[in-house]
C-alpha cells in the first residue's frame, strides 16, 4: 500500500495544454502514472500526449472516472480550480502552483468544509513538487528515478531539498512508500500532521522523514501528534537555523514571525518529543538508515 | 510589500478609520508649510521609512513651531534611520509626514495578522498600546484578545463589541470602535493585506478614537489585482541588490558573512547556509535560482552574488532532478568563462547524471572545486576561503 495514490489512482490534469503543464504530463505518463484526462476551458475535445481534454472537471470525471487532480494552473485562477475538483468528486488534489494570493487559500479552506469529512477532498500543496508512491505513480513534478520502492514515508515542505533526502536514502538502498510535497505557503491544503496521520495508518510505511523548515506553526503542531499519538519513528531535518528573523526566505510561508517559528526552536520542540532530529542536510539518509536498524533490532 | 505610515494612513481613512490631519513632504521648507497649512500651534513630524521603532531611533519628533519643524526636518532628509528593524545600514529618510499632535489618554495596540494555525484573519488587540506587540506578549500576555474571523461572513459586529469591551473602551465610543476594527477588517480582505497594524490606536482626550500610527503590508502574490496597491511600492525602502533580484525572478537576500551561495530551490537554499555555519563559516546571502536551473540563470546568479563585495567564495549546490547535472555544469563553465570571477568556486551537483557533470566540470579547465557532499562542499568552501585569505594565489593555481 502507499497513502493518496496508487497504480489504480485515475489522474487528470487541470490545466494540461500549459507547456510545463504538458512536459511534466509526459514525465507522469512515461513513469506509468494512470493520467486519463485532461481539463482547460474552451479546450474540450483536443488532446494532449493521447489524453483527451475536457472543458470541466466534472466533465472529465463523468468521461473517466478521475479520483486524483493534478492542478497547473496560473496563480490568479489556481483557487478556483481547487474547489471545481473539490466539487467534482475528486478524492486528492495535488497543487502545483507557485503564487497563489494567500486570502485566494483561505477561501478555498472554508469552501472545502463543507464537504461532510468522508467525501472531503485532500489537498496537498500549492506550491509543492507533488507527490509520489515510487513504482506506481507519479503526481507532481518530481524526477521519479531518484525514489526507490519502499517503507519510508516522507513529507516536507520544499521540493529540492526533498529530492536531496531521496536521493541519499536511494544511494543507502532505501526505498519509500510515499513522498508528499505540503508546499512552502503560509496557508497550504494539509499541514505535516494531516499527512503524518495518513503514514500511521499505511502498514506499508515503516518509518517517516518529515523535512521542516522555518516559519510557521505545522512543526510544532506535528511534534505533539507524534508525541501523543504516532507508533512509528520519525526522523526530521528543519532548514533555516542561519536565516534571519522577519526576512521570507523564497517560500512565502518561510519566515520567522513568532514564538517558535525558528529552526532552533522547531528542532528543540521535536527533541523533544521524541523525534530524531538530523543536524545537517548531508546526514538525513544515514539517520534515516540507524533509526530503520535501530527499529529491527 | 510594506507601504509608508502616511499611505496606511490614507487607506484605511478610505474605509472608515479615524486618523489625524497631516501632510506629506519632500523637503524641510514643505514640512513647514505643511504646518502651517495643517493649523494648530503643536506637531508630530515622522520620518516616513519601511520600519518600526522609529520613535526611539529618532524618527518622530514633537515640534512647537515651524523654525523647529525646518531643524527637526533638516537632520531627517537624506539621513539612514536605524531602528532595531532596520538592520546596521538603516533605512533612507526621504520624505517625512507632519500631523497636529493629538491629547490623548489611552494607547491601544490593534492589528489584523494572517493566523497560519487557524488559516483565517485574526485580530488580536491589547490594552497595552505604545509597546510593540512582542513586549506586550513578553511583559502583559494577560491583555491580549484575540479573534478569528470566519471567512465565509466576515466579520460580526458582535466580535467587534466583545474586542471593545474587553479592552475597556468606554460604552459610549464602542459604536466608533466597532467602525473602526469594521474598517481595519474591510481593508485588509478587500486590498489583500497580510497584516494591519495600528499602534497606538488612542483614546483622545476628547473622546475620539484614533489611528495615531498604521502599518500596512501586502501579499506580493495578490498585487495582480490591486494596481493602485503596486503604486505605493518605494524601491529606496528596499535593498538594492534584493530589488533587482527580484525584478529578473530570482529569490536573493543579502546577509553579513563571506560565502556566496548559488542553489535551485528555497528549501535547499537554506539548507546550504546552515551546513556553511555548521562547517565554520557565514553564508553572504540567500540565493533561490529556481527549480529549474538553467544557464541563464546560473549566469544571472553569479554576477548577482559577485556584486557583493564582501563574497570571498562561492558555493553552487544544484540538485538536478527533470535537468541533468551533465546540462548544469555546461550553464556553469559558460557562465564563469563569459564572467571570470576572482574568487574561488566551489561546485557540487547531485542528481541525474553526476558523473558526466562532474567530468564537464574537471575538463572545462577553470579552477572549479568540485564536492560530492553538501557537507563536504561547505567545509571546502570554508577551507577556500579562509585559504584564499592566507595566501592570495594559491586557490588559483589548483
Amino acid at each position: 500500500m502507499s497513502i493518496f495514490l496508487d497504480r489504480e489512482s485515475r489522474v487528470i490534469v487541470q490545466g494540461i495544454t500549459g507547456r510545463m503543464a504538458q512536459f511534466h504530463t509526459k514525465e507522469m505518463l512515461d513513469y506509468g502514472t494512470n493520467v486519463v484526462g485532461g481539463v482547460v476551458p474552451g479546450k474540450g475535445g483536443e488532446t494532449v500526449f493521447g489524453v483527451p481534454v475536457f472543458d470541466t472537471v466534472k466533465q472529465a470525471v463523468a468521461a473517466t472516472g478521475a479520483d486524483a487532480s493534478l492542478v497547473f494552473v496560473p496563480p490568479p485562477f489556481a483557487a478556483d480550480s481547487i474547489m471545481e475538483a473539490a466539487d467534482s468528486g475528486i478524492r486528492y488534489c495535488v497543487c502545483i502552483t507557485d503564487g497563489i494570493p494567500a486570502q485566494d487559500m483561505i477561501r478555498v479552506k472554508r469552501y472545502m468544509y463543507r464537504y461532510p469529512k468522508d467525501r472531503r477532498m485532500v489537498l496537498t500543496g500549492p506550491n509543492c513538487a507533488g507527490t509520489i508512491s515510487p513504482g506506481k505513480a507519479l503526481l507532481g513534478i518530481m524526477p521519479g528515478h531518484i525514489y526507490l520502492p519502499g517503507h519510508v514515508g516522507i513529507v516536507g515542505r520544499s521540493g529540492t531539498l526533498g529530492y536531496e533526502a531521496a536521493q541519499q536514502l536511494k544511494d543507502r538502498g532505501i526505498g519509500v512508500s510515499t513522498s508528499v510535497g505540503i508546499g512552502g505557503d503560509p496557508i497550504n491544503g494539509s499541514s505535516f500532521r494531516d499527512i503524518l496521520e495518513h503514514f500511521e495508518a499505511d502498514p506499508d510505511t515503516h518509518v517517516v522523514c518529515m523535512i521542516g523548515e522555518i516559519g510557521g506553526p505545522q512543526e510544532a503542531e506535528a511534534a505533539a501528534y507524534i508525541q501523543n499519538h504516532m507508533t512509528k519513528p520519525v526522523i526530521a531535518y528543519i532548514a533555516g537555523l542561519t536565516a534571519p528573523k522577519g526576512r521570507t526566505m523564497g517560500h512565502a510561508g518561510a519566515i520567522i514571525s513568532a514564538f517558535g517559528e525558528s529552526a532552533s526552536e522547531k528542532v528543540e520542540i521535536l527533541t523533544a518529543a521524541g523525534v530524531t532530529v538530523a543536524e545537517n542536510p548531508s546526514v538525513i539518509g544515514e539517520t534515516v538508515a540507524q533509526v530503520m536498524k535501530k527499529k529491527a533490532a | 510589500m510594506d507601504i509608508h505610515e502616511y499611505q496606511a494612513k490614507e487607506i484605511l481613512a478610505k474605509f472608515g478609520v479615524t486618523v489625524p490631519h497631516g501632510g506629506l513632504a519632500y523637503s524641510p521648507e514643505q514640512a513647514a508649510y505643511r504646518a502651517r497649512e495643517l493649523g494648530g500651534d503643536r506637531w508630530i513630524v515622522k520620518a516616513q521609512v519601511h520600519a518600526g521603532g522609529r520613535g526611539k531611533a529618532g524618527g518622530v519628533k514633537l515640534c512647537n513651531s515651524e523654525h523647529e519643524i525646518q531643524d527637526a526636518t533638516n537632520e531627517m532628509f537624506g539621513r539612514k534611520l536605524v531602528t532595531h528593524q532596520t538592520g546596521a545600514e538603516g533605512k533612507g529618510i526621504y520624505r517625512v509626514y507632519v500631523e497636529n499632535a493629538v491629547d490623548f489618554d489611552r494607547e491601544i495596540y490593534l492589528g489584523f495578522v494572517l493566523d497560519r494555525t487557524s488559516q483565517r484573519v485574526m485580530i488580536v488587540a491589547s490594552s497595552e498600546g505604545g509597546m510593540e506587540i512582542e513586549e506586550i506578549s513578553a511583559q502583559k500576555p494577560e491583555s491580549i484578545v484575540r479573534s478569528t474571523v470566519e471567512p465565509a461572513v466576515g466579520l460580526q459586529e458582535f466580535q467587534a463589541r466583545e474586542i471593545a469591551f474587553a479592552l475597556g473602551i468606554p460604552a459610549a465610543l464602542t459604536q466608533q470602535m466597532v467602525r473602526t476594527l469594521n474598517g481595519c477588517y474591510k481593508a485588509f480582505r478587500e486590498l489583500d493585506a497580510t497584516m494591519v497594524e495600528i499602534n497606538p490606536l488612542v483614546i483622545t482626550s476628547d473622546n475620539r478614537i484614533l489611528a495615531l500610527d498604521a502599518k500596512m503590508t501586502f501579499d506580493g502574490n495578490a498585487l495582480f489585482r490591486h494596481p493602485h496597491v503596486s503604486e505605493l511600492r518605494d524601491k529606496s525602502q528596499e535593498d538594492p541588490r534584493e530589488a533587482r533580484a527580484a525584478d529578473r525572478g530570482l529569490a536573493y537576500i543579502g546577509l553579513t558573512g563571506n560565502i556566496g551561495c548559488i542553489v535551485n530551490g528555497a528549501g535547499l537554499a537554506m539548507a546550504t547556509m546552515d551546513t556553511i555555519k555548521l562547517a565554520g563559516g557565514e553564508p553572504a546571502n540567500f540565493l533561490d535560482i529556481g527549480g529549474g536551473a538553467t544557464p541563464e540563470r546560473v549566469a544571472k546568479a553569479f554576477r548577482l552574488v559577485m556584486s557583493d563585495d564582501n563574497v570571498q567564495a562561492i558555493l553552487v549546490n544544484i540538485f538536478a532532478g527533470i535537468n541533468r547535472c551533465d546540462w548544469v555544469a555546461e550553464g556553469v563553465v559558460q557562465a564563469l568563462t563569459a564572467n571570470p570571477v576572482d574568487v574561488p568556486v566551489i561546485v557540487r551537483l547531485a542528481g541525474t547524471n553526476v558523473e558526466e557533470g562532474q567530468k564537464i566540470l574537471a575538463k572545462s579547465g577553470l579552477p572549479i572545486i568540485r564536492a560530492g557532499s553538501l557537507m563536504e562542499a561547505a567545509e571546502r568552501a570554508v577551507t577556500a576561503w579562509q585559504n584564499d585569505q592566507k595566501q592570495n594565489t594559491k586557490m588559483r593555481a589548483i
